[in-house]
């Protein structure tokens, strides 16, 4: 009984994902434009990908967009976390206050930020109609700075959800040794550099392999909020992954590119869930 | 005179009157910290749900967060009924519609089925068990840009291209593969002997799930409705990249109602819009936030 529950399962992974990893890998060594061809073409698609400045400008974005979000996002929500672990007042609601954006889907946040941020009635107005006459900012349309609008949109997302996983390690921690610091007279900055945060190091460790996927995967908060604009400025490799396969007939290279992004992220996680299950069978 | 300094401050802080008033500036620290960036995450909310309620030479006259001086719900009326998007003029209330006949057999399923999946893995021994588990668990981090041009191919073959049980079939798939990991983790933790008593008692498989397993298991059973419903709803890759025309989910509805829209941007329509499409997540966390997190604290995401 137990097969026949799983088989189904295991056979919709098995094509869906390993079958199609397969498909589309071996669709970036062929020659195939608008149709699926199965010419073979050794690694020219990859060359080609390698040569178009986009995917290098798409590249460009990854890490910038990729680093600040990872280090925005895991610095803010930690703390939030450790001011929220202060055994406040009314702790619920200010989580669910903090928690809430990741309810929001990416477009609807795109949407929001785009109105935010737009140069007419956006900040900039709200900061000179309230006395800032010289308060400027339109980063939204500047090519150089579009990308860290994207960054501020996806940290306001997802910090809440950082928060709660690293809130979910500070309540983990064994408060015996808290309190034997403290009776120690270990002054409270020490405490929390020499004894909490390196507890919270498989904390550390999840949120940042949560937060990494989410950067490689990010695609629907650029649609919304910049279009991959202005010009290509805030192209990321899913949107040059999209356009390539759907809008330009670029199978070849649109597949390429998928490869190049499963790839970097398999590169992640796989070590991640490696060590993962091996510490559950000890456990 | 500093060594006086310091030593006559040193006394003070070991008198117990400054630590108080040390206690006191932490604990007004912390409060005003948390108020102002609780302030800040609100903002963006706050500015949407206003200036939905505004109409275009309000918002013209006013700022991101001024209160309307005529609330008025034309805007929301407007982008549920009879926007243009696309070709079509009827707003969103098809998509919004779309989205629930996607997201209720879709969130369904799903969890059915990483409920079984979970406890075969969580209770049955068998060669490369943890294996098996590893590739399922790898398919939830997959980049889906991996599957979207053979995933296309499928669903023309099996003749769902463009359609609302197409749509539903893939969020099945990927979906289990977060389910199974969610239910696996949390049937781990129940107590072998449990299940030993059961089975010294002859109830077979279905019968231990069923009277034993599923009673104790509504934390995660609620974890993985949220996270598939939400999941499911702000979906946006597939639905942009396998449903078409006015089979589209309301994401991609949003999405086509604000950024090709020509002329003059109506932001009161596009925040109402974004409102609409927003509220069934926002109120699901209202309503279940809490067993949320309980339950992802409990085992879900080890931290």
């Amino acid at each position: 009984m137990p097969a026949i529950v799983l088989s189904p399962s295991l056979a919709a992974v098995t094509v869906c994902v390993y079958g199609f990893i397969a498909y589309t890998a071996i669709l970036s060594f062929t020659g195939s434009k608008m149709f699926a061809r199965f010419d073979f073409v050794g690694w020219r698609q990859y060359e080609r990908l390698f040569e178009n400045p986009r995917w290098i400008t798409a590249i460009e974005n990854m890490a910038i967009f990729g680093g600040l979000y990872i280090i925005g996002a895991t610095c803010l929500g930690l703390f939030i976390a450790i001011l929220i672990d202060q055994k406040i007042r009314l702790e619920g609601v200010f989580r669910a206050v903090f928690l809430y954006p990741m309810a929001l889907s990416f477009v609807v946040t795109g949407v929001i930020w785009q109105w935010l941020l737009n140069p007419g009635l956006g900040l900039e107005h709200m900061m000179r109609s309230l006395g800032w006459e010289s308060f400027t900012f339109q980063w939204l349309i500047e090519p150089e700075r579009a990308i860290y609008t994207i960054v501020i949109a996806g940290v306001w997302q997802v910090t809440g959800f950082v928060m709660a996983l690293f809130l979910a390690g500070l309540r983990g921690i064994d408060t015996e040794i808290l309190r034997a610091a403290r009776v120690d007279g270990a002054p409270i900055h020490k405490v929390y550099t020499r004894i909490i945060i390196p507890a919270l190091r498989p904390a550390f460790l999840t949120v940042f392999v949560i937060e990494a996927h989410l950067a490689i995967k990010s695609y629907d908060l650029v649609v919304a909020l910049t279009k991959g604009g202005p010009g290509v400025s805030t192209e990321l490799p899913s949107t040059f992954m999209y356009s390539m396969t759907f809008t330009r007939n670029e199978l070849g290279v649109g597949a390429a590119s998928a490869t190049v992004m499963l790839v970097s992220l398999a590169s992640i996680i796989i070590p991640y869930l490696y060590s993962e299950l091996r510490n559950d069978r000890h456990a | 005179m500093t060594a006086m300094l310091e030593s006559s401050s040193a006394a003070a802080a070991n008198r117990p009157g400054s630590i108080r008033w040390s206690k006191q500036f932490g604990r007004v620290f912390v409060y005003g910290c948390l108020a102002l960036l609780a302030l800040v995450f609100l903002a963006p909310l706050l500015s949407m749900l206003l200036t939905s309620l505004k109409s275009m030479d309000e918002i013209r006259a006013g700022n991101l967060l001024s209160l309307p001086s005529t609330p008025t719900f034309a805007a929301w009326a407007n982008v549920w009924g009879a926007s243009c998007i696309g070709v079509t003029c009827g707003g969103l209330k098809g998509y919004f519609g779309n989205s629930f006949l996607i997201v209720v057999p879709a969130t369904f399923i799903s969890v059915a089925l990483g409920a079984f999946n979970g406890y075969v893995f969580a209770q049955w021994r068998f060669r490369g068990d943890n294996l098996i588990f590893g590739l399922i668990l790898f398919g939830c981090f997959i980049p889906f840009q991996i599957v979207l041009i053979p995933m296309a191919g499928l669903l023309g073959k099996l003749g769902l291209a463009g359609t609302i049980p197409g749509l539903i079939l893939v969020h099945v798939v990927y979906g289990i593969c977060f389910t199974t990991m969610f239910f696996r983790n949390y049937f781990i933790t129940v107590p072998a002997e449990i299940f030993k008593a059961a089975r010294v008692d002859g109830a077979g498989f279905w019968a231990i799930f069923f009277r034993i397993l599923l009673p104790i298991s509504w934390p995660i059973v609620m974890v993985s409705i949220i996270w598939q419903f939400t999941g499911v709803w702000n979906d946006f890759l597939f639905g942009v990249s396998f449903a078409a025309g006015t089979n589209q989910p309301v994401t991609v509805a949003l999405n086509n109602l604000v950024n090709t829209s020509t002329g003059t941007k109506a932001y009161n329509e596009d925040m109402a819009a974004a409102m609409i499409a927003a509220l069934p997540t926002i109120l699901i966390y209202v309503a279940a936030g809490r067993y949320f997190l309980r339950g992802l604290m409990a085992g879900a995401v080890k931290g």
